[in-house]
């Protein structure tokens, strides 16, 4: 070996030696930082501003601030944050910057909508956004179908949902069941069955897996509500026709109202509490339901007949 | 032109030694290559992202490329002395500074080319095939060299009377400006008196790099109107020529004993 060699090999051990060492540091740091790279600041609120700074790269700029939108979002959905503050200023930022960014309107506004922990419970900058998304395509009717799926979910609008799916179902190839969403909405204004028709569609047009399962948890919630339904219903005879309300599941058994212990879907038993109201022993494990909740968990959510 | 080619030949030859072109181009093809990554931990726009990523990488490393190489292609060659040598021979001031642009420009184009090349090969894994809007980002690229044509042309302006960091500094400023032109138009027409003529002129003046940035637009595979396409060139071509005629003028008058 020359002693040319012999360095080279020297320095590149020493270098693969301190490599590991950094890594380490490196990985250390990472974990001490965790989430520190999704830092909950907007060091630039005004949309103007950052347009003006992107230098003409406005794209690449709103591609950017859409995934962080979309990061955003995706870390508070995991940590069942009851704050998402960033989400709209982000999202602004990112249609201000390329206004033909269709995901950012379809997918943003269902992030907005939905209440916390689902989504930031901000059906209000929801419906301006897919409004501002209407301007630019006039001619998607998804857009429309996403502004009267806000108006009729979240702020139970049902006139502001039919005109929505009116307006979509004129535009050129739109779904045929928007006419008869519009029409449900004007005549019943806010049924299980039209709740299912909403959410399964959703399920089955949109592409993102995220959105996807949201919809499927939905879905599964309108089921557990229509199986409390029923358990309610039973306590409600039964206290009718007792003349009090019932003090356990075994005196509803026993005096027929029941065959058995009424089970959750996760197989454990429901509570039945003092007051004769039903509720799930682990309320968390169901996302979305309307019934059975805790007493103070109950007052902002619309029940669905 | 027997003269100006060698001279562009030369300069091409010289630039493609320097390794800082190699990096940056290995730069571009690496930002283009995780243009795809990119798009996986968004939703929904992964081609887009991978088309604004790709044209912008491409844009931007052209430009740093024109600013940082351009500013240097007459100082370089008086502070060698080798100017002295080049200018001994039968060949005029102007062509000298024709076949420096033209040497730079004929890199910049060589580089385009390249960086293009590795994102439609990123663009073809991403989609599989190409469609009809993937044409529409050839006229984005081609406005990219357009810009180019007019970058090269500012650095070699101010390389002919300036040092190379306030070169540098100069034509960094201008391509700043000039990607706010649009908005100055829109500012002078808003303006009233001597402030509406001031704005326009300065609007006019400065280089218009707005127009020739459509990448988010073929980004959305909306397509470019020819009549833009031909304005621009024009434009481009035109504009660059009168800041070579410049260029050349400066250097003619310059003293060098």
């Amino acid at each position: 070996m020359t002693p040319r060699t012999r360095t080279t090999a020297i320095l590149l051990v020493s270098a693969s030696i301190i490599a590991i060492a950094s890594f380490s540091s490196l990985l250390r740091v990472t974990q001490l930082r965790a989430g520190a790279t999704l830092t909950e600041v907007l060091f630039i609120p005004s949309p103007k501003a950052v347009k003006r700074m992107s230098l003409g790269y406005t794209g690449l700029l709103a591609d950017i601030y859409w995934t962080r939108a979309v990061q955003y979002f995706g870390a508070h959905h995991v940590a069942k944050a009851a704050e998402y503050d960033l989400l709209g200023p982000l999202l602004d930022i990112t249609v201000t910057l390329d206004p033909k960014l269709e995901p950012a309107y379809k997918f943003g506004a269902v992030f907005l909508a939905q209440k916390p922990p689902a989504g930031a419970g901000r059906p209000d900058l929801a419906v301006n956004l897919v409004q501002r998304g209407i301007k630019e395509f006039p001619d998607d009717w998804h857009l429309y179908f996403h502004l009267g799926f806000i108006e009729y979910m979240e702020r139970h609008d049902y006139i502001a949902a039919a005109e929505a799916f009116e307006r979509g179902a004129k535009v050129p190839g739109a779904h045929p069941w928007l006419p008869v969403l519009a029409a449900n909405m004007r005549q019943h204004g806010g049924d299980r069955a039209t709740a299912r028709f909403l959410w399964q569609n959703i399920y089955e047009t949109n592409p993102d897996q995220l959105i996807r399962n949201n919809a499927l948890e939905h879905l599964a919630a309108l089921r557990y509500d229509e199986q409390m339904e029923r358990v309610i219903d039973r306590v409600q005879t039964a206290t009718k026709q007792l003349g009090h309300t019932p003090a356990s599941w075994g005196e509803m058994i026993s005096a027929g109202f029941l065959r058995g212990v009424p089970l959750d879907a996760k197989g454990r038993p429901l509570l039945l509490m003092p007051d004769g109201r039903v509720q799930y022993s682990h309320p968390d494990d169901f996302p979305f339901v309307q019934l059975g909740l805790p007493k103070n968990r109950r007052t902002d959510i619309v029940r669905v007949q | 032109m027997s003269r100006i080619l060698p001279i562009a030949f030369n300069t091409y030859r010289e630039a493609v030694r320097d390794r800082v072109l190699y990096n940056l181009i290995v730069f571009a093809l690496l930002i283009v290559g995780s243009a795809l990554l990119f798009g996986q931990i968004s939703i929904s726009i992964e081609r887009i992202v991978l088309i604004n990523m790709g044209l912008t990488s491409i844009s931007i490393f052209g430009i740093v490329i024109s600013i940082f190489i351009g500013i240097g292609l007459v100082w370089k060659e008086i502070e060698r002395r080798t100017l002295y040598t080049v200018l001994a021979h039968p060949v005029r001031r102007w062509e000298f500074i024709f076949g420096k642009y033209l040497g730079l420009v004929g890199t910049l184009t060589f580089n385009a080319v390249l960086m293009a090349i590795g994102f439609f090969a990123a663009l073809v894994y991403l989609s599989h095939a190409f469609s009809r809007p993937d044409l529409y980002i050839l006229v984005a690229l081609y406005f990219i060299l357009l810009q180019f044509l007019i970058m090269t042309a500012v650095a070699l302006l101010y390389s002919t009377y300036s040092s190379p960091l306030l070169s540098s500094i100069f034509a960094f400023s201008t391509f700043v400006i000039g990607t706010f032109s649009e908005d100055l138009h829109n500012f002078a027409a808003g303006a009233h008196g001597l402030a509406k003529w001031m704005m326009t002129g300065v609007a006019y003046i400065i280089p218009n790099f707005s127009s020739l940035n459509v990448i988010s637009q073929v980004a959305h595979g909306a397509p470019v109107a020819g009549a833009l396409v031909l304005h621009n060139s024009v434009y481009a071509i035109t504009y660059s020529l009168v800041l070579l005629l410049c260029a050349a003028a400066v250097f003619e008058n310059r003293n060098f004993k």
